[in-house]
């Protein structure tokens, strides 16, 4: 998996910085209605073609690849960061501390997490960092669970005991001794997550509680143009394609890491 | 759980009374509303209210229809078993007769193809999927009802796009599980003593494999909830799923709630059958154990 794992990764990357630099290279503006030319099949000049307002639409999906994958990527991140503060404060004080945090760590999980995530877009107006805090509200838990496992284990080691003899506080055990080894762990696992992400933020935009036209993201792209589909599936086809592309490539990329850190467990 | 679903709708800066009768209703007619549905009362009096009214049973009434949401997801509810079910009905075999083959055979092409097979299926979105699905199949071949709500002809569709992540996943985890068992030293013994294949399988492998794989299956039933709330407002399946979507539209609180608390019922119970579902598995795991 580990070859397959970079092929990816090297494709997710072009994708990436190709639909970064777009804005420099592009040669029509994915906002720009052209009255003249609207549901126009793939051509020479619109490679995907053209949606019912004339915009192109392969332009339309390099500018929705900046913002799906960027909220997708951001999600992660803050997810990875509130997911890592529980599980070493979790893992390390244990006791009391432990059962509270992990209790609602629990909690969160034993939502469906599609239905949590819509639950908590519906309360903010609807946009890109609704998305965001939206997706992490929901996935920093299986972060947290983790992280303190792996907490629970570093910290019966020698060198903590070695840390504790020499005075070291609590704090500074936690951020100096214990943190650095739980951040690989947490990249790894939010290599392994990314794809997954892509995918909550293309059906919350899909459901119309993302980024609001006429901004483009893969998901809203597909509902927009939903009703057309039997008469221009091309509008309809990109988007999807570009998702599923993107995601695919994450997940093989994680499942090659999962694979090189051997976590087994697939739910993670 | 009820309080976190219910202060995130109150922290709300959508109005239900103005989207209820429009942005130009006279303040009057608002006030009216919002004295009707108890929006003007401080948002603890409001909680302590539905929350009375959900322990007599109540879910209270929709803003839009006034129909008594508990009766209307009484309704919509056992469509989206029906759905979720046969989906599984594909998923299960689906997915375990491709990680079964995919394991068994020792063949790399073969385990690599399912790998690479299973995690696209994991990666296409199931909105994407319910529309291509349906253009080719009710659209285009005009085999089947593109939507609706109905016999088995309708529910064909939804069920097979919502099984294909849950197959995959399911095929995942068997792959796993019996590769894992194949390397134990009594699969070596069994062979030895040379028992049949069949014996083998389904004995030695399948029975020691079955936990991983029904744990997976108990708790990827929260994604067929998930998936069902996009399948069923693409394929206009009135269940649950839909109904909460409307909801969400129209800021409809009594539904919107509704829907998430029995969603969130029914996925805890579903997780609570499979940890006893273990016992049954495996009497090794003891159900108040210590390490969970």
């Amino acid at each position: 998996m580990a070859k397959t794992g970079k092929a990816a990764l090297f494709f997710i990357l072009t994708v990436f910085l190709f639909s970064v630099i777009s804005p420099v290279i592009q040669h029509a503006d994915p906002y720009g209605i052209d009255m003249n030319s609207i549901k126009q099949p793939p051509s020479t000049s619109h490679p995907f073609g053209t949606d019912t307002k004339g915009r192109d639409i392969f332009w339309r999906v390099t500018a929705g690849g900046r913002l799906s994958i960027g909220i997708a990527l951001t999600a992660a991140f803050i997810s990875a960061a509130v997911g890592f503060a529980f599980g070493i404060t979790a893992g390390y004080f244990g006791g009391k501390v432990d059962a509270a945090l992990m209790a609602f760590v629990d909690f969160i999980l034993s939502f469906p997490s599609l239905l949590l995530a819509i639950a908590i877009s519906v309360v903010m107006p609807p946009g890109i960092y609704n998305v965001m805090i939206a997706l992490a509200a929901v996935g920093w838990a299986s972060f947290a669970r983790l992280i303190r496992g792996h907490v629970l284990s570093v910290k019966t080691m020698p060198y903590i005991d070695a840390a504790k003899a020499l005075g070291c506080g609590n704090l500074r055990i936690l951020l100096l001794h214990i943190a650095p080894l739980c951040i690989p762990l947490s990249l790894v696992m939010m290599g392994i997550k990314l794809g997954g992400f892509i995918l909550a933020e293309a059906t919350l935009s899909f459901l119309g509680l993302g980024a609001q036209p006429p901004t483009p993201t893969w998901g809203s792209m597909i509902s927009a143009h939903r009703g057309y589909v039997l008469t221009a599936p091309w509008m309809v086809l990109f988007p999807g394609m570009a998702i599923t592309f993107t995601a695919f490539c994450f997940n093989l990329a994680g499942e090659a890491l999962r694979e090189k850190f051997e976590l087994k467990d697939s739910r993670l | 759980m009820t309080i976190v679903v219910f202060s995130l709708l109150k922290t709300l800066p959508g109005d239900p009374a103005t989207s209820l009768v429009g942005e130009r209703a006279t303040p009057e007619t608002i006030a009216k509303i919002r004295n009707s549905i108890g929006a003007d009362k401080s948002p603890i009096e409001q909680y302590w209210g539905y929350l009375k009214l959900l322990l007599s049973g109540d879910f209270g009434r929709s803003y839009f229809t006034n129909r008594d949401v508990g009766s209307d997801i009484a309704a919509k509810f056992p469509n989206t078993i029906k759905l979720a079910f046969s989906a599984m009905f594909i998923a299960v075999p689906a997915g375990l007769i491709i990680g079964f083959i995919s394991a068994r055979r020792n063949s790399k092409i073969t385990s690599k193809a399912s790998d690479i097979i299973t995690l696209a299926c994991l990666s296409i979105p199931v909105f994407w999927s319910a529309i291509i699905i349906m253009l080719i199949f009710s659209l285009k071949l005009k085999l089947l009802p593109p939507s609706g709500s109905g016999g088995l002809s309708f529910l064909i569709l939804p069920a097979f796009v919502l099984s294909i992540p849950a197959s995959a996943t399911i095929a995942r985890v068997t792959k796993t599980s019996v590769s894992d068992i194949l390397q134990m030293p009594y699969i070596t013994t069994a062979k030895a003593k040379g028992l049949t294949p069949y014996k083998i399988n389904t004995v030695h492998i399948i029975k020691n494999a079955l936990i991983p794989i029904v744990t997976i299956i108990g708790l990827d039933f929260g994604s067929y909830l998930n998936g069902a709330v996009v399948t069923e407002t693409i394929f206009g399946w009135d269940g649950i799923g839909r109904f909460i979507m409307e909801g969400i539209l129209k800021r409809d609180y009594p539904v919107i709630m509704g829907c998430i608390v029995v969603g969130t019922a029914v996925f805890m119970t579903v997780n609570l059958i499979t940890d006893i579902a273990y016992h049954f598995l495996d009497p090794r795991i003891k159900l108040h154990g210590k390490d969970r």
